[in-house]
């Protein structure tokens, strides 16, 4: 079989399951979102009703957007603070084996705002900086509520859009605790017993020591008694050989936070190199459980809105669309990959995909995962806001490389992270049929819903806003001494990495071109910042527009309706995500992977 | 309205911190130290004793007798386990070419007598810096260089491999590879 037939049957497989699963999935996240569903009812319900009780909530009480924006926000404001004080009292704290100490103010912020919205976008490097308890307490609880977070919204949209003449889009605390007890908990654990099996580590020991086969040789850096590397004249470090008799090997319960980060997609790795790691990725099948796990409650959320809106066809026409982005550019990035690095052509190296190896560009790829299980991982993290990443972005050939960045940029809508890339696109299918209402001279409506000026202030807010945030961000980083001091590649590529560092951030992804330095104050504090605006400036809007959709009258369908599920839509959403995705980011891409691209021509 | 989600958001945090951060994993621990302790406790190989490694982490071997992995990016050793992390080198960054032109050279005078083009693998930096393992092409590369060290004949050095290639999962997963540590632990107890 060659490389080609081998990654479209990867490519196949992974897409048939998880289609599979969007019918049955999709109807059982509306049946606990409309009543807890049938998990609910075992035990009787005890330990919801439990939860409720503890937190004064009354659960048949139904709140307006507004009163539902602010329960979302002080939770997660409160989650941040959390998570913050169990970095910063690290070294207080218990289950810390390597005894690591407290985090440094800075990161601990920015790492505090990057997993409370669902970014997971990551400074510092696990295995030497975080503690079991801070992973697991801090870090992994966030996973699930930020999951929680985004799906609840988006829940909260469909609600308006299916509700008409109501003043209330549902209850907050009763929607989270749903969302998580009964859709993220029972899959994680799941999933997690699975990966174990495989290989993920999933334990509480101390690192292990391992006498290694051979000692390494190696030149490591003098430091001075204060600790800092010392420099010679010409400001090149120095460095004394060295031996290394054993090798430590990080341990920790990676299992659990390695399914809640897929499933959740929110990305964030227990340790540095996150699934390229062995331990948190040990296998070609765990690999496509992965994959399997970060596309599943995205895609399957199409369905759960074509049920709470009575009408399936509604959401098969949103899974179209999603599908078409998605392995458009899941394509550019394989066949960019598999194509090998021409550079390397004339210097005695073979790239050839044979039966003996894949070939291909392997630089920061794992040989277990090849390109085909490199490339399409790429393109799952980012087309998704998950961030995991298998192979090392900022060793992607420019065209490679613009993919995922590209599919950040579009929003994250095909299929999105849990929640929000419903929600991203429904905002877009308004943005859709109010163009296609300019167009015929109609006033747009969609499912029975009016598009007025509110609603296309708050889209345009919404749609706005990231763009605003990467744009911006770069901007400030490209400008600024402090922001250029962290790029590691030159030329082009130096651009790239910063364009994708504030793409990720704004779009709550979390996967970096890694070389970029980003634990400084600089990138701590700016990404932080743009993570927390695009993330929260969002969901208020969105909230608000749930709450303006659930108070319109239904309008009977008519001769007039622009009917929203068959392929004219179809195209219509696309090329509204598409007019956006272009227009506003085309002049950035082109200083950076298309001038790259251009290099490289030119250089072969 | 603000005083009304205080107690809420407190207790539902709270909640959920004992539930999904100390409950869920100690679970999934328990189950897995049951049902899984090899795996669960990260794969280790023992020797006389001791652990020299674990079946899922590569490491460094520089010696002509023994079969070399990926190149590693860690610092400030290769393989160094508690710094995982690739390169980051973008494909035009002559960082990354004077990286593989040296990687080349190496090969090259430790077994001038090869012709064949060099497997990329052999060249390219891992993602993880701990790679165990390296494809089909990259070990057929090193046979004869590993079996002259050893004063071993090539084809025992070759069928050696060939009994270590793993196939791809379920015949399309993944790719089809050797794991290093395994394929020089068992070179040396070849005799």
């Amino acid at each position: 079989m060659n490389a080609d037939a081998e990654f479209q049957l990867l490519l196949a497989t992974l897409l048939l399951a998880v289609i599979a699963c969007v019918r049955p999935l999709g109807d059982y996240i509306a049946r606990v979102m409309e009543d807890g569903g049938p998990l609910a009812r075992v035990g009787g319900g005890r330990l919801e009703r439990g939860i409720y009780r503890l937190c004064g909530v009354d659960p048949a009480a139904e709140s307006s957007w507004r009163d539902y924006a602010l329960a979302l926000l002080l939770i997660n404001v409160a989650g941040a603070v959390a998570v913050y004080a169990l970095q910063r009292l690290q070294g207080y704290l218990p289950l810390n084996p390597q005894v690591l100490g407290a985090v440094a103010p800075d990161s601990a912020f920015n790492t505090a705002v990057s997993f409370v919205t669902n970014t997971n976008w990551q400074g510092y490097s696990g295995e030497s900086t975080m503690g079991y308890l801070v992973q697991m307490a801090g870090l992994a609880v966030q996973n699930f509520l930020s999951a929680a977070t985004g799906l609840v919204v988006a829940i909260a949209l469909v609600r308006g859009i299916a509700r008409h003449t109501v003043a209330t889009i549902g209850n907050f605390w009763v929607d989270l605790t749903r969302a998580t007890l009964y859709v993220l908990l029972p899959l994680s654990l799941v999933l997690a017993l699975v990966l174990v099996s495989q290989g993920v580590i999933q334990n509480f020991s101390p690192y292990v020591e391992a006498k290694t086969v051979e000692p390494t040789i190696y030149e490591a850096p003098v430091l001075d008694p204060a600790g800092a590397a010392v420099v010679d004249a010409a400001g090149r470090p120095v460095t004394q050989p060295a031996v290394a008799n054993s090798q430590i090997l990080p341990m920790g319960p990676i299992a659990s936070q390695e399914a809640i980060k897929e499933l959740g997609t929110n990305g964030g790795g227990f340790l540095n190199a996150n699934s390229a790691h062995p331990f948190e990725n040990p296998t070609a099948l765990t690999n496509w459980l992965q994959m399997f796990a970060i596309l599943l409650i995205p895609f399957a959320l199409t369905y759960t809105f074509g049920r709470m809106v009575g009408d399936q066809r509604q959401g098969w026409a949103l899974l179209v669309a999603m599908l078409i982005l998605f392995v458009g550019l899941t394509l550019v990035a394989y066949y960019s990959e598999q194509h090998g690095n021409p550079l390397l052509a004339h210097r005695g190296i073979d790239q050839l995909a044979s039966n003996g190896q894949p070939g291909g560009n392997m630089e920061g790829k794992e040989s277990r995962f090849g390109i085909a299980a490199s490339a399409l991982f790429a393109a799952v993290t980012t087309a998704t806001s998950c961030g995991a990443v298998n192979t090392m972005h900022d060793s992607l050939m420019p065209l490679g490389g613009l993919a995922p960045l590209f599919l950040i940029q579009l929003g994250e809508l095909a299929p999105g992270g849990v929640g929000t890339g419903l929600y991203s696109i429904l905002l877009y299918a308004i943005l859709g049929v109010f163009i296609a209402g300019l167009m015929i001279g109609r006033t747009p409506e969609y499912l029975g819903k009016k598009i007025e000026a509110l609603e296309m202030k708050l889209a345009s807010i919404f749609i706005l806003t990231t763009p605003f945030v990467v744009l911006a961000g770069t901007a400030v980083a490209v400008a600024s001494a402090a922001g250029r001091a962290g790029v590691a590649n030159p030329g082009p590529h130096g651009f790239s990495e910063i364009l994708y560092a504030f793409s990720s951030a704004a779009n709550n992804n979390g996967s970096a071109f890694g070389g970029l330095s980003a634990n400084t104050v600089f990138y701590n504090i700016s990404t932080a910042i743009a993570m927390f605006i695009a993330r929260f400036w969002p969901i208020v809007a969105v909230l608000a527009m749930a709450g303006s959709l659930a108070a319109k009258k239904r309008i009977p369908v008519s001769e007039g309706t622009m009917p929203t599920h068959g392929p004219l839509f179809v195209a219509l959403l696309l090329g509204s995500i598409l007019l956006i995705g272009v227009l506003t980011y085309v002049p950035a891409l082109a200083l950076g992977p298309v001038v790259e691209h251009l290099k490289l021509i030119a250089a072969t | 309205m603000l005083r009304s989600h205080l107690r809420p958001t407190l207790v539902l945090l709270g909640a959920m911190t004992l539930l999904l951060g100390i409950a869920y994993p100690a679970f999934v621990t328990l189950v897995a130290r049951i049902a899984f302790p090899a795996a669960a406790s990260g794969s280790l190989i023992h020797r006389d004793g001791g652990v020299i490694g674990s079946a899922l982490i590569g490491q460094s071997f520089a010696s002509p007798r023994y079969f070399w992995g990926r190149p590693s990016a860690t610092a400030p050793q290769p393989y160094n386990g508690l710094a995982s992390g690739g390169s980051n080198l973008g494909p035009l960054n002559p960082a990354l070419l004077s990286a593989v032109d040296s990687q080349v050279s190496r090969l090259r005078q430790a077994d001038p007598a090869v012709r064949d083009a060099v497997p990329v693998e052999l060249v390219t930096a891992s993602a993880s810096g701990l790679d165990p393992d390296l494809s089909e092409a990259g070990a057929r590369f090193q046979v004869g260089r590993v079996a002259s060290a050893r004063g071993l004949p090539s084809a025992t050095v070759d069928a050696l491999v060939t009994a270590h290639v793993r196939g791809r999962v379920l015949g399309f997963l993944g790719e089809r590879t050797v794991n290093v540590l395994e394929l020089n632990l068992a070179l040396d107890a070849l005799r």
